[in-house]
């Protein structure tokens, strides 16, 4: 399709510019002028009307190695998926540059942030004390669950307390680390998830693939299907407008009913005991003010010691997410209304032992941008769900192994180490060191695939010893010499194989050249 | 100045002729260049692969090597980022970390160290887009990398704007990683190939007719990418345009 006038300038910036949608596609005002908001100023990337079947995630192995690669070649493969998937995410990243550097103070801004964080995490109990504290004098009650399990069951303690059948919630990453929704499905109580995104996962049963864009890998069709297979609407209208109409009107009466409702926490103010949670869709406003009921879940690195601090992170977060200086909504959430309860779980799950990890306790500063996946050039064409974490992208792979590090093993090799992610994260996490180290401690406990360990062994031993190198040159054949066909003959046989074209070998290395030209030649060295 | 070359491994196999034209530019500038003969790889792979200890014997030869020069020049930002930043595995000695300090991407070596402010041998009637190798640019610095807000600067580009007859175009995503990635270009091979084909298309649809880079390895990769999709893109190191080479 042929882009308009208005777009050629955009289109020249794009990789696949056949993604280009040929009309404006986001939301408008009552007199027709588009709307410049959050979710409105996107590219409108519009996938060709397809029947590219969704491609799945990485397969779930129980404790064994996730393998990454599997899935991620099956993205690549799904070449519509593939394309609009990378353009949307590229999207997010300059709307992030453009919206950041129009800041003078940006990178100070990131400094202020990281060390606030870093003091914060470095004096985590005494600001635990003093925001549980203040929370109890707003009324508010608190809990504390040391790992995912006592989380859930705390939550079911109280929605039982109340009687509350159904729980209507906002997007919540901890949830997810959870294992919230597949928990409380057991125990026969019903959830509601009230992010848009979110809702379309929940529908087609599966784990989010961004942090803020948990959807983001599915095209108009693919949730236009899930939401005729499970809502009942129409599987040809894939308008985005309609679709999300549907949900709209398909949740809301849910919010309505809804015995008890749930939010996670983008920051919580030690000095006032506040919840602070930043959304575009006003859903957690929903979820937290309708019910009588609001459960906060939020983990333990969640706490900037004041208000003053807060409004930095304020800045930073919307502007590094999604290219806009705000969320639609940034709410406060204090102490329970007249007549209902507030209840704040705050959940440790690892995090404390991170905490004590010396190369990888500042993953803690994460805020949950996911300005990291965006700009990581693998995560854009590999999906987030082939890392078959909760967390995927380069901040999911310093995370994962964490939680398990048998099957996340395979994650920290999934980079190429650009070091991109480390210069878009707000709160300065050095992220692509990080996984870099990962790769170490992985080959230390034996978690890195024998072969690939076998291979490194020989190398190291043979790159030692010059003359034994020069003699395994000397004796590969004279066209891919010995290093070159590790590199692209290896066993693995992935060079060539998978639309690559081999490298012809020259005659003579620069090693035989300066044999030649400087030592025999007479030349002096 | 006693200079010694670092010829890394996968050039010294597969593409001779940028040592070569390193050596001649190099000497061309006054430089006294030597090439240990006993050289063989900074160890990168191991240390890529997270096998540092695998590593050492690399590390340890390095040192050996290059430890009698002033400075340590090498044509691959990539190499470079591992000695200065990375050769870790070996102990960390005063002869160590003196080879380490005083290694350098041949660019910032003639841009920083020799202030090089004319190659009146040079002359490349082409339109070039550069290609930054990820460890040169957010590792070691070559130029500033398009995330952190910073007045703009490119060494390797300082240098080729002084080459008569050299034109440049802008890729969208100039400073986007190409997959090469050390070994993740075997491990994870449909995402690499993918990285490297969208590479060589943005730098042909900007208009490129040579991709140009310090770094060697990931024109490999690139080149490979795009002889199989038939892009007809032509690729050179750097240091071929600054010693002189036509196309």
């Amino acid at each position: 399709m042929s882009a308009p006038q208005s777009q050629d300038a955009a289109s020249s910036k794009l990789l696949h510019p056949e993604v280009l949608g040929d009309h404006f596609e986001g939301a408008h005002d009552a007199d027709g002028r588009p709307l410049v908001h959050a979710e409105a100023t996107s590219r409108p990337i519009r996938e060709p009307v397809q029947q590219e079947p969704q491609p799945r995630g990485a397969k779930d192995r129980g404790h064994r190695p996730v393998d990454p690669v599997e899935a991620a070649g099956r993205f690549v493969t799904a070449t519509i998926h593939e394309k609009a998937h990378d353009e949307r995410l590229w999207d997010g990243r300059l709307r992030r540059d453009a919206a950041a550097h129009a800041l003078p103070e940006w990178e100070a801004m990131r400094a202020i942030a990281s060390a606030t964080k870093e003091h914060t995490l470095a004096h985590l109990g005494q600001y635990l004390a003093q925001f549980e504290a203040a929370a109890e004098a707003n009324g508010v009650i608190v809990h504390w669950a040391e790992d995912a399990a006592e989380h859930n069951r705390i939550v079911h303690d109280i929605l039982r307390t109340h009687g509350a059948k159904t729980l209507i919630k906002s997007k919540s990453m901890l949830t997810d680390e959870c294992g919230f929704r597949a928990y409380m499905k057991g125990v026969g109580i019903e959830v509601i998830e009230t992010d848009l995104g979110e809702r379309i996962q929940q529908l087609d049963n599966e784990e989010p693939s961004h942090i803020t864009g948990p959807a983001i890998h599915k095209t108009r069709a693919d949730v236009a299907k899930v939401f005729a297979s499970t809502l009942g609407s129409d599987p040809t209208a894939d308008d985005i407008h309609k679709l999300a109409t549907v949900q709209r009107d398909t949740t809301r009466p849910y919010i309505l009913a809804a015995g008890a409702g749930m939010t996670g926490c983008n920051f919580a103010v030690a000095e006032t005991g506040t919840v602070v949670v930043c959304t575009n869709e006003g859903n957690a406003d929903l979820s937290a003010n309708t019910p009588p009921l609001h459960i906060v879940s939020m983990g333990i690195e969640k706490l900037v010691p004041t208000l003053a601090h807060l409004t930095v992170f304020v800045r930073l977060l919307a502007r590094n997410a999604i290219g806009t200086p705000l969320t639609q909504y940034t709410s406060h959430f204090r102490a329970p209304r007249p007549g209902t309860q507030m209840h704040y779980v705050i959940v440790d799950n690892g995090r404390s032992a991170r905490l004590g990890l010396a190369e990888f306790w500042t993953s803690l500063k994460c805020i949950r941008c996911a300005a990291c996946m965006n700009t990581c050039p693998v995560y854009r064409r590999s999906g987030g769900l082939s890392y078959g974490a909760t967390y995927s992208g380069p901040i999911g792979v310093i995370l994962s192994p964490t939680f398990d590090r048998a099957k996340y093993s395979a994650l920290p090799f999934v980079s190429t180490l650009n070091g991109s992610c480390t210069n878009v994260c707000p709160v300065k996490i050095n992220i692509h060191e990080q996984i870099f180290a990962w790769r170490r401690v992985m080959a230390e406990e034996h978690r890195i695939p024998l072969a690939k360990a076998e291979l490194m062994r020989t190398m190291g031993y043979v790159l030692a010893h010059p003359t034994l190198y020069r003699t395994a040159i000397a004796a590969a054949d004279e066209v891919l010499r010995w290093l070159p066909h590790f590199v692209i003959e290896n066993r693995f046989n992935t060079w060539s194989s998978k639309g690559r074209d081999t490298p012809n070998a020259p005659k003579q290395t620069f090693h035989s050249w300066w044999y030649q030209n400087r030592i025999k030649g007479g030349k002096s060295a | 100045m006693r200079v010694g070359l670092f010829i890394p491994c996968y050039m010294d196999a597969l593409e001779p002729e940028v040592g070569v034209a390193t050596l001649e530019l190099l000497e061309r500038l006054g430089c006294t260049v030597e090439y240990p003969y006993d050289q063989t790889c900074c160890g990168q792979p191991m240390t890529n692969t997270g096998c540092h200890q695998e590593a050492i014997g690399a590390e340890a030869l390095f040192t050996r090597n290059f430890s009698g020069f002033d400075y340590i020049v090498a044509p691959s930002g990539s190499c470079v980022h591992q000695v200065r930043v990375n050769m870790t595995s070996i102990a960390q000695t005063e002869e160590v970390i003196r080879v380490r300090k005083n290694t350098f991407e041949l660019t910032e070596f003639l841009h920083d160290i020799l202030h090089v402010t004319k190659f009146p041998w040079a002359r490349f009637e082409h339109k070039v887009g550069i290609h930054y190798n990820c460890n040169s640019l957010r590792g070691i610095g070559l130029a500033s990398p398009s995330e952190i807000k910073a007045p703009f600067f490119s060494k390797p580009k300082a240098l080729l704007e002084k080459v008569a007859g050299i034109e440049f175009v802008e890729p969208a995503r100039w400073d986007e990683c190409c997959g090469f990635g050390g070994t993740f270009c075997v491990f994870d091979p449909a995402v690499s190939v993918k990285m490297g084909q969208d590479k060589v298309a943005d730098h042909a649809r900007a208009g490129a007719e040579y991709i140009v880079s310090a770094d060697s390895s990931c024109l490999l990769h690139q080149r490979g990418c795009a002889t199989h999709i038939g892009n007809p893109i032509k690729f050179m190191h750097i240091a071929q345009i600054l010693n002189g080479a036509a196309a």
